[in-house]
């Protein structure tokens, strides 16, 4: 176990970049970031953006940590403040000791004068007026021209800037020679000017060998791909869109006949999401694997089709990329507000399957198995992911493919298989699993039914009789009862191996686990005695229940207010609800291991466990 | 479709067609809708017309949303799939079947309020993606399965059986489809079958979105004296613009005739559509002029019936987006997953 630091070290700090949205500093922002990667360094980076095209704040945060962990941090070391309407919150999120970097052009802002901080100022704009024609270009260099100072304070490798550059403009040999001009511009003044490297700077590491840095969306884009998924249709919305379009690039690489060049694929930009769902499990009926990506005013929205698929039987996965809500709320925040309504989404009686990735690979590994799990169970199949997943890109493992693999298409009756039986029954269960096989249109004369929402029997004929009605209704709960079996575990982190229980067990759930990880370290090295649970699916397997059971004192983490997967875990295991104790953080950011221990410690406090020396201090956000 | 429960032999002398089926082969369920609906009838020609055009019914896939019109998807090709989907949204449902079975016959059935009002914006949405389906819009003016209210097809002064009179403007599947692109539109009646028979059987050659309004009276809620789509008021305002003849492929077409009154129309298989009598101002390959004479004979309290338009060149959805020629679903997986090497690869542009 790494000894948990407090950063400001060597390869070990954050910084964060405060800019005005639409004037090209994603760039520079992502170029650092990269850059940092490729000198062997492990690094995160969250881009806090806001529902805005061009002229609203933004900030990009990058975290630099020698032990690897990657979530956001609570407080950074250095703060470059470049948006004048945002300075009062900039120079305040610098923890004391600090700096703060901003643009000397124009006089120092009272706003930015805080005792115990130091300012240093670079007068970017000023350089680039200089050296720049064209104010599109002077702004846009603008950025590149604090990459080039932050390279100086921090030490990033210049040469691997060099690098990335040349890979970036290999094609545009004037903006390459801009870009050079305006990095040095930064670089050369930072080194002139003040004492560089700052005390916490970058060390050239070896820890990224196996490493790729990637965002989640992108990742289940490629899930889908390798998983033969050949009908999408969707709807735009943040945060998901960048799924879609990612699908479309790798289709159009990898899905394209090289001797007519038509496609392997069919992507349908909907009209809404309802028709979005809808042609989902139309293609789903057809014998397709299809899917679709929305977030949370898209999963409303499909609603009644999510029935029509669960009562119907009928395959799709559906990737909900949670953002902040409820309604419109805030779509470029991220939050797991969702986890209660995808549970049982649609009227009547319903419970899905939902799959929960924590990190880009694993939405890359678990879009796979949804699109098996969704073909053996015949039944929608949700993919959790979130925001701070989906559209940041992390630093995760390379990504492995097993050529081995092939699609569980679940129970299908081919023409052969349907001349061998007397009669085919579309909702009989033979197997006593719950599930039921099925046939495609187009198949055969013996494998037509009548696929239909309203009240049926085993043959698929319409039925308002209880009994009948009855029959299939519990086929379904039975269906998902085996599905609990089958679902994804729950990845497991215990003190003691083969030991007892810890005195504390957290449970948690997908992008939260970055931050727990680092919080039950910092529990552990405080000389907390802690386990900690990932549900990775719902329904639950039986050992989430027994986790839960085995713990005195509970800690469920999540970001959502009321406690969501605390609700379905006392719904689903009936452990009582006041057994677990909520620990949660919903203002729309990604969660911070500070804001887990604190919520945890205020917990124990109640309780009346032994006090121990806090970590940092932080907003309590425990509710129970 | 059927209202009495036939015994399951079939008379050894019923005409059979080329795949050796009689008609009954293209029944169904028994239908549950009223006695003297006009969807049977449409049900009826259906049956006709597919039988006629040889389908083997396994590879027709029957989709319909909720409502009388879109029950009736089980009183016909009793071996096909069919889907009974959710209200207004058969036509997403028929688009993602299609994006992934291009090879299959798709017999959408709807009516006036699964179509003009909860769907409208997906019937929109087909229409302009030219999804190659049949769309049989059962159009009665009003719900039946709620008991009486107006749809929006309802005509402006129509009365419902409590004698209430419709205020708000209709509006008018044919007009919709012609200005949104519909590369096939027709409007018929279910008590004409002579007329829809043969539109069906052009509708299901067509490469496209064929959408025809039938007008479908309800004779339990919607066919009194004071109703604009009752079965005296739809006969009596009636105009068919030119009788239809559908020549399939297969058979020989010996010689033109030289009349100057025939418009001919290739289908995209090499099917034929012939249009008889037209009168001399109607041409329709011609959208605008198509949609000028169904409004011009609108003013005049005239229904215009028939195939109104077709377009026989514009490219279905998959066309449109290029899609391979095998359909979908019937890709081996190893065309579809891009393997190891591949995805190593891939990675090292994310480092």
């Amino acid at each position: 176990m790494p000894q948990p630091s407090n950063g400001a070290g060597v390869n070990d700090f954050a910084f964060k970049i405060g800019t005005v949205n639409g004037t090209g500093s994603a760039s520079a922002n992502s170029l650092l970031m990269q850059a940092i990667f490729r000198m062997g360094i492990p690094v995160t980076g969250k881009n806090v953006f806001p529902s805005n095209i061009q002229g609203l704040p933004t900030w990009y945060e990058i975290r630099v940590s020698k032990d690897g962990y990657t979530a956001r941090p609570e407080h950074v070391d250095l703060v470059v403040a470049l948006n004048t309407a945002t300075y009062a919150k900039d120079v305040a999120a610098v923890r004391t000791g600090g700096y703060l970097l901003y643009d000397s052009s124009w006089p120092l802002d009272d706003t930015l004068i805080r005792e115990g901080i130091t300012i240093l100022g670079i007068p970017f704009g000023r350089m680039c007026v200089e050296s720049f024609q064209g104010d599109r270009e002077r702004t846009l260099l603008r950025n590149i021209a604090y990459a080039g100072a932050l390279a100086a304070l921090l030490e990033i490798d210049m040469d691997v800037i060099g690098e990335m550059l040349r890979e970036k403009f290999s094609k545009k040999k004037s903006l390459l020679d801009a870009n050079f001009t305006a990095i040095k511009l930064g670089y050369d003044y930072a080194r002139a000017n003040y004492t560089c490297p700052l005390p916490f700077h970058l060390e050239k590491m070896d820890a990224n060998k196996d490493s790729i840095l990637l965002d989640g969306n992108s990742a289940a884009a490629l899930g889908a791909v390798y998983a033969g998924a050949t009908v999408g249709a969707w709807y735009p919305i943040t945060p998901s869109t960048s799924l879609m379009e990612a699908f479309k690039e790798y289709c159009e690489r990898f899905r394209i006949d090289p001797a007519t060049k038509q496609r392997k694929y069919a992507l349908i930009q909907a009209e809404d999401e309802l028709a979005a769902a809808g042609m989902v499990i139309g293609a789903g009926w057809a014998g397709a694997r299809s899917f679709t990506s929305t977030a949370g005013p898209g999963i409303s929205l499909m609603s009644e089709f999510i029935g029509l698929a669960y009562y119907t039987e009928i395959p799709g996965v559906f990737f909900d990329i949670q953002r902040t809500g409820p309604s419109t709320g805030m779509p470029t925040r991220t939050q797991q507000g969702d986890l209660l309504s995808i549970a049982y989404l649609s009227h009547g009686d319903t419970k899905h399957i939902a799959l929960f990735p924590a990190n880009p690979a694993e939405c890359f590994y678990l879009a796979v198995e949804a699109f098996d799990l969704t073909e053996r169970f015949q039944t929608p199949v949700f993919v959790v992911s979130d925001l701070d997943i989906g559209m940041n890109d992390w630093m995760c493992p390379t990504l492995k493919w097993d050529d081995s693999y092939r699609p569980d298409r679940g129970k299908v009756l081919d023409a052969h298989a349907l001349e061998r039986i007397q009669r085919f029954s579309r909702y009989f269960d033979i197997d006593g699993d719950g599930i039921a096989a099925r046939t495609l249109p187009g198949t055969s004369p013996k494998g037509g039914y009548f696929t239909r929402g309203s009240g049926h029997d085993k043959h698929a004929i319409y039925t308002e009789d209880s009994d009948a009605y009855m029959e299939v209704v519990d086929r379904l709960a039975r269906k998902l009862v085996t599905a609990s079996t089958v679902v994804p575990a729950p990845e497991f982190h215990v003190q003691n191996d083969g030991g007892g229980a810890a005195d504390i067990g957290i449970i948690s759930i997908g992008g939260c686990h970055a931050a727990v990880l680092e919080a039950v370290d910092r529990l552990r090295h405080d000389g907390r005695s802690v386990d900690y649970m990932r549900v990775r699916a719902f329904p639950f397997a039986p050992s989430v229940r027994e986790f839960i059971e085995s713990h005195s004192r509970c800690y469920v983490v999540e970001q959502n207010r009321d406690g969501q997967l605390r609700t379905l875990l006392a719904i689903e295991t009936g452990v009582a609800r006041d057994r677990m104790t909520s620990v949660l953080d919903y203002g729309g950011l990604p969660l911070t291991a500070d804001r887990v221990v604190s919520g945890v410690l205020a917990g124990e406090r109640q309780t009346g466990a032994p006090e121990y020396p806090s970590v940092r201090s932080a907003v309590p956000t425990m509710s129970s | 479709m059927t209202s009495i429960t036939k015994p399951p032999v079939r008379h050894p002398s019923l005409p059979k067609n080329a795949l050796g089926l009689t008609k009954r082969e293209y029944e169904g369920a028994m239908s549950t809708l009223c006695a003297g609906c006009g969807h049977d009838s449409v049900t009826a020609a259906l049956v006709q017309a597919l039988w006629e055009l040889d389908l083997p019914p396994h590879r027709a896939a029957k989709m319909s949303g909720i409502g009388c019109s879109s029950k009736t998807t089980a009183y016909f090709l009793r071996q096909s799939h069919g889907f009974n989907g959710v209200h207004g949204r058969m036509p997403s449902l028929a688009t993602g079947a299609n994006a992934a079975n291009k090879d299959l016959a798709y017999i959408g059935i709807s009516g006036d309020g699964d179509s003009l009002s909860i769907g409208l914006g997906q019937l929109c949405h087909a229409i302009r993606r030219n999804v190659n389906m049949l769309y049989v819009l059962e159009n009665n003016g009003v719900y039946g399965l709620t008991k009486g209210q107006f749809s929006a097809s309802a005509d402006v002064g129509s009365k419902s059986k409590r004698g209430e009179a419709n205020v708000q403007p209709p509006i008018d599947p044919v007009l919709l489809a012609l200005s949104l692109g519909a590369t096939f539109v027709a409007r018929s009646f279910s008590g004409d079958k002579t007329q829809l028979v043969p539109i069906l059987k052009a509708a299901m050659r067509h490469n496209g979105f064929a959408m025809i309004d039938v007008i479908s009276p309800c004779v339990s809620f919607n066919d009194h004296e004071t109703s604009t789509k009752s079965y005296r008021y739809t006969r009596n305002h009636y105009h068919d613009i030119a009788p239809v003849d559908f020549v399939p492929l297969r058979r020989e077409i010996s010689a033109e005739i030289p009349d100057k009154s025939l418009v001919t129309v290739t289908m995209h298989d090499g099917s034929v559509v012939r249009f008889r009598k037209v009168d001399s101002e109607y041409d329709p390959r011609d959208r605008d002029a198509a949609y000028a004479y169904v409004r011009a004979r609108q003013a005049k309290g005239e229904v215009v019936t028939g195939l109104l338009h077709i377009d026989e060149n514009a490219a279905d959805m998959h066309g449109v987006s290029g899609t391979v020629d095998t359909p979908l679903v019937e890709l081996p997986y190893e065309e579809l997953c891009p393997g190891s090497g591949a995805l190593a690869e891939l990675m090292e542009e994310y480092r």
